[in-house]
C-alpha cells in the first residue's frame, strides 16, 4: 500500500478554540435587544457582542483614534500576543511601538468582526434564543454590516471622526466601505492590496475552500458544535488552497523550491516529501487550532458579495462622491489575488470624485502576503501619509 | 539678476528660495495662492512640495513607480498614472490649474494631453525646454548632431522626449485649438526671465524653456 498522511490533528482542542468564541481575552461590548444590528439579509440580530482590543489613549479633543480592520483570518489581537496560539500580534510590523501606527501617538482600536469567532457574535456564539451554537441558523452577513457593527462600537467608544481607518485585504474593503457608508467620520483612509469588489477568480476560490469543508463528513450539515466535533481535515484543506492565493509563484520558488523535506530521495508514497508540501500542511493544522470551520464560510461569503460599485447604482465614483476623507492606495506588485489593476479602478474613481489620493504600488516577490510581511517602503509611506494627515488634522504627535 | 529676485513669492523665505528650480519658483508664482492644483509628471514631487509652502493643494500623477512612492513618502498626495491615458479619468474643472512641466515634449499626444490640461483645469501651465534656442540650433547647423545639453542630455536614441518643440510651435498649436495665453515667460541658459519687451523671434533664439500660463480661448 502506498503510505499516506493525512493533515496531522490540531493539538488545541475544539473546547480551547471555542473557549474564546464567547468569553474572550478581550475587551467586549455588548448591545441589547435595544441596540440591534440591521444585517444587509433584512435581519435584525440582537443581541450582539464586539470583542475589541485598544492601544494607547484617546486625546482630549478625541481626535487621535485609528481603527485597524482585519483579514479574513485576523482578529482583533493585532499587537499583542495571541491568547490561543501564543504568537505575536498580526500586524506588529505595522502597529506598535516605534512602528508607524504608534500607540504613543493614536488612540488605536481593532475589533474582531461579526461573524467571526475570536469574542464577537458569529456562527461559532451561542444563539441566545436556542442556547446552542448558531452554526448554520446564523444570518449572513456582508462587509457593510461588519462596518455597521463597528461604527455602533465608535459611537460607544464616544468617537464621532475617526482620524485613520487602515485594513488590508478583507480589512481593506472595510476600510473602502467606512469611506463609502460614513464619509464624514473618516479624515483619513490607508487601504492595502484590496479591491472595490470580489472578483470572479476570488470567488471561485473561496468556493473551493468553502466545498472542502464542506466534504469533511465532520461538518455534519454546519451542526458540528453540537457533536462535539469539528471539520478540521475540510478546513485545513480550505486554508491550504487559499494560502497559496497568498503567495506568488517566484515567492514559493524562493522559499521552496523543489527541494526535499528531510530526505534525500522521493518515497515513492502520497507523504510530504516536497518543502512545499510540509509547510502548507503546517499552514493548514495550525490554522484549524485557531479558527472556527462555519465562521470561514460566513466570512468568506462577506467577501464574495462585497461590490461597492453595485451599492451606488453601478458607478463606482458615486460611491466617493464629494469625499473630504484623504486616502492612500497600496498595491503590491506580485499579489495576483487583489492585483495592481484593482487599486487603479478605485484610484480612478477616487480622482472622477477628485478625493485626495495617493497612490503607490510596491515592488516585491512575496504576493498578496506582502502587506504583513517585513516591507520598508510600505511603512515609510504609511508613515508619512498618516504624518501629513495628522498635521492636517491638527494632531500633535508626541516626540519618540 | 535671478528669477527670485524677479519674482519674490509670498510666504517663502528668500533663504529658502534657493533650493527650487528656477522653472519651479516661476510657476509657484503664478498660482493664486488657496487654490486646488494637479501637477501632471510631479517627479519626486518638488514643486508639489513648493506650492504646499503656500497653502496649495496639490495632487501629483507620475509615471515612475520610483518617483511617485518618493512622493507618497513625502507625505504628498501622488497617484502612479500616465497623462496620455489618465488624464480622460478626471472630470471637468476639478481643479484651479493643472502643471505640466517640463513633460508635454514626453507624451505620446501632445495636443490631446493639452486639451485635456484646460478640460480638468480652469487654466493650465506649461512648460517646457525649448528647441529653437540658439545652442540647439548650432549644434544641428554646424555640429550635424542631434542636439543635447545640461538639462537634456539624453542621447536620440535613448530620450523619453519624443515631441520636441519651439517656442514658436507651442503658440502655433495655442492657436489652433483656440486657447488663451494670459502670460508668457522664457528663461534664458541661467534661468533669468528674457525681457518681456522684446519680439517673440527673440524669446524662441534666447529662450532655453518657456512657461505658459493657458486658459480657455472664448470660441471662435
Amino acid at each position: 500500500m502506498v503510505g499516506v498522511k493525512s493533515v496531522p490533528s490540531p493539538a488545541i482542542s475544539a473546547d480551547e478554540r471555542s473557549h474564546e468564541v464567547d468569553h474572550p481575552s478581550s475587551k467586549v461590548a455588548q448591545f441589547g435587544i435595544e441596540q440591534p444590528l440591521r444585517l444587509d439579509c433584512g435581519v435584525d440580530l440582537t443581541p450582539f457582542q464586539i470583542a475589541y482590543q485598544t492601544y494607547g489613549e484617546l486625546n482630549a479633543d478625541r481626535s487621535n483614534a485609528v481603527l485597524i480592520c482585519h483579514a479574513l483570518t485576523g482578529d482583533q489581537h493585532v499587537a499583542n500576543v495571541h491568547p490561543v496560539t501564543g504568537k505575536p500580534g498580526w500586524w506588529e510590523t505595522l502597529v506598535g511601538p516605534g512602528r508607524p501606527i504608534d500607540p504613543k501617538h493614536y488612540f488605536i482600536i481593532c475589533s474582531n468582526v461579526i461573524g467571526g469567532c475570536m469574542g464577537s457574535t458569529g456562527p461559532a456564539s451561542i444563539n441566545p434564543a436556542t442556547g446552542k451554537v448558531w452554526g448554520l441558523d446564523f444570518p449572513v452577513i456582508t462587509i457593510p454590516d461588519m462596518v455597521r457593527a463597528q461604527a455602533m462600537l465608535i459611537d460607544r467608544l464616544g468617537i464621532d471622526t475617526l482620524f485613520a481607518v487602515v485594513g488590508g485585504s478583507m480589512g481593506g474593503m472595510q476600510v473602502l466601505q467606512w469611506t463609502a457608508a460614513y464619509p464624514g467620520r473618516v479624515f483619513s483612509a490607508l487601504a492595502i492590496a484590496c479591491a472595490t469588489r470580489h472578483s470572479a477568480q476570488n470567488i471561485a476560490f473561496h468556493e473551493l475552500g468553502r466545498q472542502a469543508v464542506m466534504a469533511d463528513p465532520d461538518w455534519q450539515g454546519g451542526g458540528y458544535a453540537d457533536h462535539g466535533i469539528h471539520p478540521h481535515r475540510g478546513l485545513a484543506v480550505a486554508r491550504m488552497a487559499a494560502h497559496i492565493t497568498y503567495l506568488s509563484d517566484a515567492a514559493l520558488h524562493r522559499k521552496f523550491g523543489r527541494r526535499m523535506q528531510d530526505r534525500e530521495l522521493p518515497t515513492f508514497s502520497f507523504d510530504a516529501d516536497f518543502q512545499v508540501e510540509s509547510y502548507l500542511r503546517y499552514q493548514g493544522s495550525s490554522f484549524v487550532e485557531r479558527f472556527d470551520a462555519n465562521s470561514y464560510l460566513y466570512l468568506t461569503r462577506a467577501m464574495d458579495y462585497f461590490d461597492i460599485a453595485a451599492d451606488h447604482g453601478g458607478a463606482l465614483a458615486k460611491a466617493f462622491a464629494g469625499i473630504q476623507t484623504r486616502f492612500c492606495v497600496v498595491s503590491f506588485t506580485s499579489d495576483w489575488l487583489f492585483p495592481t489593476s484593482e487599486s487603479r479602478a478605485l484610484v480612478h474613481a477616487l480622482n472622477a470624485s477628485s478625493a485626495r489620493v495617493s497612490f503607490a504600488e510596491i515592488e516585491t516577490d512575496r504576493g498578496h502576503d506582502a502587506f504583513l510581511l517585513d516591507v520598508p517602503e510600505f511603512f515609510d509611506i504609511s508613515r508619512a501619509f498618516l504624518q501629513s494627515a495628522g498635521k492636517a488634522r491638527g494632531l500633535t504627535l508626541k516626540d519618540r | 539678476m535671478s528669477v527670485q529676485e524677479v519674482l519674490p513669492l509670498g510666504g517663502l523665505p528668500s533663504a529658502q528660495s534657493g533650493q527650487f528650480r528656477a522653472d519651479h519658483l516661476l510657476v509657484a508664482e503664478m498660482v493664486k495662492p488657496g487654490s486646488k492644483v494637479l501637477d501632471v509628471g510631479c517627479g519626486e514631487g518638488d514643486l508639489l512640495q513648493l506650492l504646499e509652502t503656500r497653502g496649495i493643494d496639490g495632487r501629483g500623477i507620475e509615471l515612475s513607480r520610483e518617483g511617485v512612492n518618493r512622493c507618497v513618502a513625502k507625505g504628498l498626495a501622488v497617484v502612479q498614472g500616465d497623462a496620455d491615458t489618465d488624464l480622460v479619468n478626471y472630470p471637468d474643472d476639478a481643479f484651479d490649474y493643472v502643471i505640466l512641466s517640463q513633460t508635454l515634449q514626453a507624451t505620446r499626444q501632445p495636443r490631446v494631453v493639452l486639451e485635456n490640461l484646460l478640460r480638468i483645469g480652469r487654466r493650465a501651465i506649461v512648460s517646457f525646454p525649448n528647441f529653437g534656442f540658439w545652442k540647439m540650433r548650432l549644434q544641428l547647423l554646424i555640429g550635424g548632431h542631434m542636439p543635447r545639453t545640461e538639462n537634456l542630455p539624453a542621447t536620440w536614441y535613448d530620450t523619453a522626449n519624443i515631441h520636441f518643440c519651439t517656442i514658436k510651435d507651442f503658440v502655433q498649436l495655442c492657436d489652433e485649438i483656440n486657447v488663451k495665453m494670459e502670460r508668457s515667460v522664457a528663461l534664458d541658459l541661467y534661468g533669468r526671465p528674457v525681457p518681456l519687451n522684446l519680439p517673440w523671434w527673440v524669446w524662441n533664439m534666447f529662450g532655453e524653456q518657456a512657461v505658459f500660463l493657458l486658459s480657455r480661448g472664448g470660441g471662435k
